[in-house]
């Protein structure tokens, strides 16, 4: 029979995306449509070096002859690459130099997103990149940064002043030939975020970026490369939100982060792009890619995400453990509601000795949604005491709803130890009404029962956002819950 | 916003109440009335609709109400959501309490004090202010600490389980309190500290529910009527010495009545 609680928590999933307001800004774009000519129009508008535009123009015709992936538990409509804007940046005369060249209605969006871009940010002791569609508007904090010998700018920035740094280091994670969406970001990414810390320096704020898609129709390609020099500790956080449109956008972005010896990495993402309606129109298509490379010894990545987000999620942040004792962890909350898919989970490549690896994933389904946690732990013959630790667990609210999980284990060491651990598990009408009979609303109810089963991994966030990203478990699951 | 309350009505009164679980009737015209300050025990074998009388007053999903009225404190209770009745002061102590991995006691229980404090219009407590509160509930209750940095009863015993219960009872500080089954699955030395917990709690603007198979709870919570319910209606009811005349008869003569 029907029940007031479960149709409460549907409810819940109905309510409005809050980010979803447009900001009306002039627009300076590339012709429609995906061509050497459209490389070219961005290349040109970045001023970048040969050496770039040849690299670019080489993924596009890699590009042309690849085709889509098909083997994720996804289903969309076919992507008309032809029909969507590859360069998109606010019109400002120059380009701001300082805040306040800034574009007030630019800082505004900000302001309603909560991006503490102002003295705000130095109140928070946050430094933020932010993208607005494809260039970089400010920049803060920059000066305590430098003093440290930190470079934390954008890329395209970055590409102009420490274009040594970048031809080295980009691709050699993420090559261009890597796969169907990280070719295509190669061949037209537009902006993004590029950090190195130098050898034995610990960053002592977290950095932050908020990507923001804005225009109809823009595809988002940012590019993200981190470099932590030998014994260099840096932690990173990425948020995102976009405006409620109802055609789909397509976000694929590239992450690329190496390691050297004893150095530390530690990203976390906050993905809140607009998932569409509570009837699965409209939505980011979330195409991306991540990879961290532990390439010195006792290096470590961690990966943190939390992907409330997005109509579809494709994406696997992964780490390379080549550096003997080296260590890479992947945290994950993955929730969808209605109609949202979400396809992922991460890759742990054990080559060095002594490597050792963790995942923990939290999967979260509401509604008429697919979660799919696809992993795959692969042990190199030379890793020798290799270790993982894999806890993968479902929870699903509802009856219409899809929990999946493909777990990939390759072992070519026999001294490797990998553990495998998987739960599914339900929110009851009974566990409901207990916590509504102590007087909490279903919404708190859900929110806290979900947190409670998050835990492990939102444990893992920076401080600051630890909280932010509590609310934003509550808030994607209002309306789901049954 | 709490309700506006009658002070002069009783407590809880309940008239003709009729209620359908999955389309068969299992309460068939409750009468029954508890004034403030009065402990009542409602009696009865299995399946006479004693779980299905404190889910409805409590406000649970999939309990169709046919007929009859539930005032509580004057005011219609039924038309409240689960939540409302409980902010409002009425608290079921379960017959089994629910598991909910993942979520420690201590922020379940916080959760649930801010949540009825909110709706009094009183102050939320910080974790600092409700681990304070808690502690010295707990230990009259032999609650330890430990047990409230696990989940929500996972891998509770009976007996911890029932003084958690108790525990959130105290807590919560209800004005009509219903013990459904309590002394199921608790041995005498655990009934004892619950029984002591809730009767503490006992004031003259405070009523209690009992319900339960057995007389021996009523040793330790002493009511001041006792009801028989059979075939989802009052059968019979009387002071506490009923109580102890079903312990000697059972529940045999209400068999066939009222089919």
């Amino acid at each position: 029979m029907m029940t007031d609680g479960m149709d409460q928590v549907r409810s819940l999933a109905e309510q409005k995306y809050k980010y979803g307001f447009i900001t009306d800004i002039e627009a300076d774009v590339a012709p429609k449509g995906l061509s050497e000519d459209t490389i070219r129009f961005i290349s040109a508008k970045k001023n970048e070096p040969e050496w770039l535009l040849e690299w670019r123009l080489r993924a596009y015709r890699l590009w042309l002859n690849q085709v889509e992936p098909r083997w994720a538990k996804i289903h969309h409509a076919p992507i008309d690459y032809q029909d969507s804007y590859y360069y998109s940046a606010p019109k400002t005369k120059d380009g701001p130099k300082s805040m306040d060249e800034v574009d007030p209605k630019l800082l505004e969006t900000y302001e309603k997103l909560g991006v503490p871009l102002h003295e705000r940010a130095i109140l928070a002791g946050v430094a933020v990149d932010a993208v607005f569609d494809s260039v970089s508007v400010a920049t803060t904090y920059k000066g305590k940064l430098e003093e440290l010998g930190i470079i934390f700018m954008s890329m395209s920035e970055a590409v102009t002043k420490h274009p040594d740094l970048v031809r080295r280091y980009l691709g050699s994670v993420v090559p261009y030939s890597d796969n169907y969406f990280a070719t295509l970001n190669s061949a037209v990414f537009t902006d993004g975020s590029f950090v190195y810390v130098p050898p034995g320096v610990h960053c002592p704020m977290e950095l932050s970026t908020y990507f923001r898609i804005n225009a109809a129709n823009t595809g988002q390609f940012e590019r993200t490369l981190i470099i932590a020099d030998k014994g260099a500790y840096v932690s990173y956080l990425e948020g995102c939100t976009a405006p409620m449109r109802d055609e789909n956008q397509l976000h694929a972005a590239v992450v690329e982060l190496v390691a050297l010896d004893e150095a530390q990495i530690k990203y976390s993402t906050v993905q809140n792009w607009y998932p569409g309606d509570e009837n699965g129109k409209g939505g980011i298509y979330n195409f991306v890619t991540k990879r961290g490379a532990c390439r010195g010894r006792a290096s470590r990545i961690s990966w943190t995400q939390v992907e409330t987000g997005s109509a579809i999620t494709w994406k696997y942040p992964s780490c390379i453990l080549q550096g003997d004792d080296s260590v890479g962890e992947f945290y994950s909350v993955a929730i969808t509601n209605n109609y949202q898919q979400a396809d992922t989970g991460t890759k742990m490549i054990h080559i060095g000795r002594n490597t050792r690896s963790q995942i923990i994933s939290k999967g979260i389904s509401a509604g008429h949604a697919d979660n799919t946690y696809r992993g795959l732990v692969r042990v190199l013959p030379k890793a020798e005491g290799a270790r993982n630790h894999t806890q993968c667990d479902s929870l699903l609210i509802g009856n219409h709803c899809g929990a999946h999980t493909a777990p990939y284990i390759e072992s070519r060491n026999p001294s490797a130890r990998i553990e495998h651990e998987a739960t599914t598990s339900k929110i009851s009408e009974d566990q409901l009404f207990y916590a509504r009979q102590r007087g909490m609303s279903s919404e708190e109810a859900v929110s806290l029962i979900v947190n409670g089963f998050c835990r492990d991994v939102l444990q893992h966030l920076p401080m600051e956002f630890a909280v932010e990203a509590q609310k934003l478990v509550g808030i994607s699951l209002e309306g789901s819950v049954g | 916003m709490p309700m506006a309350t009658n002070n002069e009505a009783p407590l809880l009164e309940i008239r003709n109440l009729r209620a359908k679980v999955e389309g068969r009737e299992i309460l068939k015209g409750i009468d029954l009335t508890i004034p403030a300050g009065e402990v009542h025990a409602v009696m009865g074998p299995n399946g006479s609709g004693k779980s299905t009388l404190s889910y409805v007053l409590a406000g649970r999903d999939g309990y169709e109400i046919t007929d009859g009225t539930v005032l509580y404190r004057g005011r219609d209770l039924l038309a409240l959501k689960p939540e409302e009745r409980a902010c409002d002061g009425i608290f079921l102590a379960f017959q089994y309490p629910v598991e909910i991995p993942g979520v420690t006691g201590f922020n379940f229980l916080k959760t649930a004090v801010n949540s009825v404090r909110r709706h009094r219009g009183e102050s939320e407590l910080d974790a600092m202010q409700f681990l304070k509160l808690v502690r010295k509930k707990a230990a009259d209750l032999g609650v330890g600490e430990e047990m409230l940095k696990r989940a929500v009863n996972s891998g509770f015993s009976g007996g911890e389980k029932k003084r958690y219960e108790a525990l959130q009872m105290a807590l919560l500080e209800p004005r009509l309190m219903i013990l459904d089954e309590t002394d199921s699955g608790l041995d005498i030395d655990a009934l004892k500290v619950v029984a002591e917990g809730v009767t503490r709690m006992r004031s003259p603007e405070r009523g209690m529910l009992v319900i339960t198979h057995y007389q021996r709870i009523l040793d330790y919570i002493l009511p001041d009527r006792v009801h028989v319910l059979a075939h989802g209606q009052i059968a019979q009811s009387g002071g506490p010495e009923l109580a102890h005349e079903l312990e000697r008869t059972g529940y045999a003569q209400y068999a066939g009545q009222a089919a």
